[in-house]
């Protein structure tokens, strides 16, 4: 895991590194976007790229499939981005030709049906006649539309259509796969099925497929942690990334759950205890972030100031941290004035 | 005593041959924080623009703050806040400009009030910065200022947190908690499983239907139809995300196990509660997997999603 200060270096290029981006700026006017970005993905991982609206993924996503121009940078700097070893700025098409991009608002030809969207995409492609319909008909099976080839794109569910931009991407049998919030808002249900594709995306390596890098945006934590590794951004910087377990494990052993009676004096007494960093209260518990060491300490003290105050505890115990916790743990709080 | 603040009955909204709303039901009483879950499209916001008086409903009848919704609407809209998905600011004028504005629509010219809300939002030092210059984290606070200055007492916050960062979230829902210790109630919108938690009750939406309402402890209890298990794979010798799958598809295949899934790095599964441990091992061992660590597992709002959702 790293933490990331100003600038992180970086070593050579190795053989499975397919998105290597190094130093990435983009400013819009005076918003910095994307502001020196360094990103490294190997075949078979699913990166995550957590971050709040406005924190550069989608600019950076834009960066990477040579959508956008990178910002010049001064002489003495280095930024490049290196697609399955193909530089983005001087073999832009090379690069395109490895990148499958599933935008946030995709479209679909809704008066077209299922496989003559997917035929469209196959030959914007360039894929050739002889070859576009055995690829079309093996992507669609992949993401389970074989039986829908015939439905009007406009008849098909939101769920549906989702697979079937996620086919589209794909037809061309890209390395990298980039994804922008391809679940926000989307139902579970949906979002189970999707991600079972994308893992088994990732990790297969047969005849016809080498490994796939997969970068998704999402501002979703539970859905970061889903992934093989997940980095924060903010403000146009990563600001810490590594495996979700190796996350989870700086705050190993400080957060504990409290539930009893009544939530609001629970939630007083936490807050007043100087060894408690956090108070997450949920509608029914309340989790609380103790200082490193003295998880035991706190046990023992808030059981018996709650006691003393006559309140009730039903359940107090050491609970797993989430992501979440981590995240705001690491991160400064510049609005939490309240 | 409960107070009833809402009262919904077969509460429904069609548009053309779209269901946007298929009766629903339910009461909330006040001093409560309802947390109203589904995805994009499932009815949400139709539910709260028919108990704002805003949409005629269909078909079914509600009353707010003991006033009907369709014929006594203006009565609610008085007496409630209002926090649409999209903050209606104006992003060239200031934050007190802003505020004092929505405080005149509501007939509220009490200077005192407006420092007591920007104090409340914890936006007193910036009263004079232009709305533009902001932040989505303050912008985010200064909408549920605006719909706070008339002090009402009933809450309708759709999508608040939506795209905002975590530590940005749980300063919002610490003000939603503070607002509740002054006696506000709150009915809460949003599509993110894990906000839900923050919720004394949550009503779950799919297609228009509300699945069910309950504290979250409960949902858990009842609507879960067993035990829930995380199976981790730190054992196993070739990790990585392919044996995940072989994983999840030798729990799928497991004849004690009724649902499995993936949850973040480690497999989830639901199991009859006479299932133990053991039993489950037992299957996977059969199954030519070994060395998987099982563990019970405290069930999310997603497992109750899912599980409502394909019943």
């Amino acid at each position: 895991m790293k933490v990331f200060g100003n600038f992180t270096t970086f070593t050579p290029i190795s053989m499975d590194i397919l998105i290597e981006a190094l130093n990435l700026h983009k400013s819009f006017g005076e918003t910095r976007a994307v502001d020196g970005l360094n990103l490294r993905v190997a075949a078979g991982e699913i990166y995550g790229l957590v971050g709040p609206d406005g924190a550069g993924k989608t600019t950076t996503l834009r960066l990477l499939c040579a959508a956008l121009q990178l910002d010049r940078i001064k002489d003495d700097e280095q930024s490049s981005i290196r697609i399955s070893g193909y530089d983005a700025v001087r073999q832009t098409e090379l690069v395109r030709a490895q990148i499958g991009y599933l935008p946030q608002r995709f479209s679909l030809y809704e008066d077209l049906t299922v496989l003559e969207n997917i035929r469209f995409f196959a030959e914007v492609r360039g894929m050739s006649s002889a070859d576009w319909r055995p690829r079309c008909m093996e992507i669609l099976g992949f993401v389970g539309l074989d039986p829908f080839v015939d439905r009007l794109a406009g008849h098909l569910s939101g769920g549906m259509k989702q697979k079937l931009g996620l086919a589209a991407a794909l037809v061309h049998r890209p390395r990298v796969l980039l994804l922008d919030e391809p679940t926000t808002g989307v139902d579970p249900v949906t979002r189970q099925d999707f991600w079972q594709l994308i893992i088994r995306l990732a990790s297969q390596a047969n005849h016809d497929h080498a490994e796939v890098a997969v970068l998704v945006s999402t501002p979703y934590m539970d859905e970061a942690a889903r992934c093989t590794r997940v980095g924060f951004m903010r403000a146009g910087r990563l600001l810490i990334e590594g495996s979700p377990a190796d996350l989870r494990l700086r705050l190993k052993d400080q957060i504990l759950e409290l539930r009893g009676q009544p939530l609001d004096m629970l939630r007083h007494l936490a807050h007043a205890d100087q060894d408690v960093e956090d108070v997450q209260m949920f509608g029914d518990r309340i989790h609380l972030r103790t200082r490193l060491g003295s998880r035991d300490l706190v046990e023992e003290r808030l059981t018996q100031r709650i006691l003393a105050e006559g309140g009730e505890i039903t359940l107090l115990r050491p609970v797993a941290p989430q992501l979440e916790d981590v995240f705001i743990s690491l991160l400064d709080q510049p609005n939490s004035s309240s | 005593m409960s107070i009833e603040v809402i009262h919904a009955t077969n509460l429904t909204r069609r548009f053309g041959d779209f269901t946007a709303v298929d009766h629903i039901s339910f009461t909330m009483n006040a001093g409560e924080v309802v947390g109203y879950l589904g995805p994009n499209g499932s009815g949400k916001t139709t539910t709260i623009r028919m108990l704002l008086g805003l949409l005629i409903p269909t078909e079914g009848e509600a009353s707010v703050l003991g006033y009907d919704v369709v014929r006594q609407a203006e009565q609610i809209r008085e007496r409630v806040g209002y926090m649409s998905q999209k903050f209606a600011l104006y992003h060239d004028l200031t934050v007190g400009e802003n505020l004092a504005f929505y405080a005149g629509v509501y007939g509220e010219r009490s200077p005192a009030r407006l420092a007591e809300v920007l104090e409340l939002v914890g936006l007193s030092q910036l009263e004079g910065e232009r709305v533009s210059d902001l932040p989505v984290g303050w912008r985010q606070r200064l909408a549920l200022g605006t719909a706070i200055v008339h002090r009402p007492k009933l809450l309708f916050l759709d999508e608040p947190t939506s795209g905002v960062d975590p530590t940005t979230r749980r300063a919002f829902w610490d003000l939603i908690y503070a607002l509740v210790d002054e006696g506000v109630t709150a009915l809460v919108t949003t599509h993110y499983m894990d906000e839900a938690e923050y919720c004394g009750r949550v009503g779950i939406m799919r297609d228009g239907k509300l699945l069910a309402m309950d504290a979250p402890s409960t949902l858990k209890t009842s609507a879960l139809p067993g035990l829930t298990w995380d199976v981790f794979l730190d054992g196993v010798s070739s990790t990585g995300a392919s044996s995940l799958l072989v994983a999840l598809n030798a729990l799928e295949t497991c004849p004690c196990v009724l649902r499995a899934g993936l949850v973040s790095d480690h497999l989830r599964a639901i199991t009859p509660a006479d299932v133990s441990a053991e039993t489950l091992r037992q299957h996977l061992d059969e199954a030519g997997i070994e060395g998987l660590r099982i563990d019970p597992a405290e069930p999310t709002l997603e497992d109750v999603f899912l599980a409502l959702a394909t019943r």
